[in-house]
């Protein structure tokens, strides 16, 4: 078994589950010969043909409405959206009838989809090329969102995100497309949607976040080994719903909390998660829960990004406060 | 030197005119069964819609968008399509959606704001009455492209207004019905008013048909008044899809003579001349007169099709009276396939909160 990248895990899901279920079909912008501008999908469109793997025209509301006439069919769709600031044309279709078909008609039609898209910053791209407006979709009733962070878990997650039968927004972190390698067998093994995943096990802290910025948070959890301390790391990998349950035993026991994202601060994901750890977990905290994110300020051109961007040394600062607040 | 590259002519089919002259030999398919059917359809409708509009003006439905006007649109529509085609209808589309099997009960659920009204016991693969306006034209093109894919000979119909031709979505979705050549029809619904803004302010198009042209597609234009153009328009283009000969945009002519919804005052914008005018162009008076002209029907049996059609009116107006309240765990039981914890945690709460409510109240 070799290692692969996460980018390459995803071409590796989605060619399962093409092989595994007639009724998936991808659909997006220069995804078919071309392989897709990140090259999610190489090599499908000669194995599975033009009626599997369909390029598009230059539209993203179409994309999504398209997906989701198909999707009422029984087909499952998996659409890629080239940027995930390229998606917001498709909100009015993604927020008005693909988080909704299934509750407006009492369950006669459904939306069994995937929206993937690449998300976040850090890739030196131009404007509108960096979002992590995953609030968005997080705010939405009626959808999953999901962000895998590692090779195996964009393997897993995504093959769970196509046969889950109602719409799921997938958000693929750019900066880790290519950061690491790992062994990722192709069994075809999902992971479970709707769960956190606990990566490092320590006692006096927790540290709470998703997608690239594990990255930096787990480096922050192994400086802090060097100091005779540890922390739960854990990766929320399902956004909405959020598994509480798992981010709230770990305070429990840890009584201490940062949370670690790169959207704007504002109403970001974390101050979800910290509200509901406040009123939750109350009486075992032990500091007041402490957020690293992004400002909130529009991201920035490349030249700003990695001052925009939680920095290892800002994470550390705010874990050390945490630690020594009494 | 220029030289042109494309041109293009739209056509405008009608046989009957406002007076119920025939402006040209009546198509092949027109027997009397055929005619009365649809004229009986649409008198059905209209009483229908005459009904529903009374039970808002009593307190018993809320908001209701009339299809007054529109009738041999709709009723068009439903009499082209098979069973196995699917309908992705806009709010003025009754006629079609009764012809298709949704059930009267169910449209005025819809409007007395319950999801259940969408469920369509009758009629499961039909999308319901779409309100962001165009959208539902995308999602026609997702459909076909799923029979496409499939190899089925199956059309999907999609029906919008006129104002809805100036949305994003409609341009999208001919684009891809055109690159694709998608077993799909666009019906514009052209009724000349989109709440208070007029056809002429949508568009400096000489006509809305013509929007195909720059997708490949044809478009033709249709007398929406007259049932049995709008049946041989539609027909034709639905039969030609299906023979996997590509997609049709047909732009029905017609005019909306209700207000735009219940809670809409159309004389505020519109002169009331205008509307008369309208009055004398409407779709059953000129095909009852030429039925009547054929004596295929007379006086009396239009007097007691229409005490039958209010007898079933009646029927199903007590049955939707009649229908429960939906539960407070619809709420959340229909947002996804399986509950989350968290929502049901909400459901939970919300039930015992209702309960306590219920409880109280007695």
């Amino acid at each position: 078994m070799t290692e692969i990248t996460l980018i390459a895990a995803i071409n590796q899901a989605l060619n399962y589950e093409m092989h595994a279920d007639q009724e998936v079909v991808l659909l997006g912008e220069d995804i078919g010969i071309n392989g897709g501008v990140f090259r999610a999908t190489q090599g499908l469109f000669e194995k599975f043909g033009a009626d599997r793997v369909l390029d598009t025209p230059l539209a993203e509301s179409m994309i999504a409405g398209l997906s989701i006439g198909m999707a009422a069919q029984g087909l499952k769709p998996v659409a890629e959206f080239q940027f995930m600031g390229f998606s917001y044309p498709a909100l009015d279709q993604i927020i008005n009838h693909a988080a909704r078909f299934r509750n407006r008609t009492r369950g006669r039609l459904s939306c069994p989809l995937v929206f993937r898209m690449p998300y976040g910053a850090g890739i030196h791209a131009p404007e509108h090329h960096s979002e992590s407006t995953e609030t968005l979709f997080a705010h939405t009733p009626g959808l999953r969102v999901v962000v895998p962070s590692s090779p195996a878990r964009a393997y897993g997650l995504l093959l769970a995100a196509i046969r889950d039968p109602d719409p799921v927004i997938f958000l693929e972190p750019t900066r880790l497309y290519r950061l690491q390698k790992q062994k990722v067998a192709d069994t075809g093994e999902a992971l479970p949607l709707d769960k956190s995943f606990l990566l490092r096990e320590g006692k006096d802290i927790t540290l709470i976040s998703w997608g690239a910025m594990l990255h930096e948070s787990l480096m922050a959890a192994d400086s802090l080994l060097t100091r005779g301390l540890s922390a739960d790391l854990i990766d929320v990998a399902t956004l909405k719903p959020l598994d509480c349950d798992t981010l709230l035993a770990s305070v429990e026991k840890t009584g201490r909390c940062v949370i670690i994202h790169e959207a704007a601060r504002f109403c970001g994901v974390g101050a979800e998660i910290a509200a509901q750890l406040s009123e939750k977990a109350f009486l075992s905290l032990k500091a007041p829960i402490q957020r690293v994110t992004g400002y909130d300020v529009t991201v920035p051109y490349a030249q700003l990004e990695k001052q925009y961007l939680p920095s290892l040394t800002k994470i550390i600062n705010v874990i050390d406060q945490t630690l020594e607040f009494t | 030197m220029m030289s042109e590259v494309a041109s293009f002519s739209i056509g405008y089919t009608r046989f009957l005119d406002a007076n119920g002259k025939p402006t040209q030999d009546l198509p092949s398919f027109i027997k009397k069964e055929t005619l009365l059917s649809l004229y009986q359809t649409m008198l059905l409708t209209r009483l229908f819609d005459s009904k529903a509009v009374t039970l808002q003006r009593t307190g018993k439905l809320n908001t209701y968008a009339s299809t007054l006007g529109q009738e041999a649109i709709s009723v068009g529509i439903g009499a082209s399509m098979r069973k196995e085609d699917i309908l992705c209808p806009f709010y003025r589309d009754y006629g079609a959606q009764l012809m298709r099997g949704v059930k009267m009960q169910e449209i005025l659920s819809f409007w007395k704001g319950n999801e259940w009204g969408n469920h369509y016991s009758e009629c499961p693969n039909d999308f319901p009455i779409c309100v962001p306006i165009a959208t539902q034209v995308l999602h026609a093109a997702g459909v076909a492209t799923a029979f496409k894919l499939r190899k089925q000979a199956r059309v999907v119909v999609t029906t919008c207004g006129d104002g809805a031709t100036s949305e994003g979505d409609f341009y999208e979705a001919l684009n891809i019905a055109g690159a694709w050549q998608l077993p799909v029809v666009f019906v514009i619904n052209n009724n000349q008013w989109a709440i208070s803004t007029a056809r002429r302010a949508q568009t400096h198009a000489q006509t809305l048909a013509q929007k195909a042209i720059a997708a490949g597609i044809p478009g033709e234009q249709v007398d929406g008044n007259d049932v049995i153009a709008v049946k041989f328009v539609v027909e034709r283009a639905v039969e030609k899809a299906r023979a996997r000969k590509g997609p049709s945009v047909i732009e029905a002519l017609s005019y909306r003579l209700s207000d735009h919804t219940t809670a809409d005052d159309a004389a505020r914008y519109r002169a009331s001349e205008e509307l008369q005018h309208a009055y004398k162009e409407e779709p059953l008076s000129r095909l009852r007169t030429y039925l009547f002209a054929q004596t295929y029907w007379t006086e009396a049996e239009d007097k007691h099709f229409i005490q039958q059609c209010n007898l079933t009116i009646e029927n199903a107006v007590n049955e939707y009276l009649a229908l429960p309240k939906p539960a407070i765990t619809d709420l959340f039981d229909y947002h996804f396939a399986q509950l989350p914890a968290d929502l049901n945690e909400q459901r939970i709460e919300a039930t015992a909160l209702f309960k306590l409510h219920e409880m109280l109240s007695q």
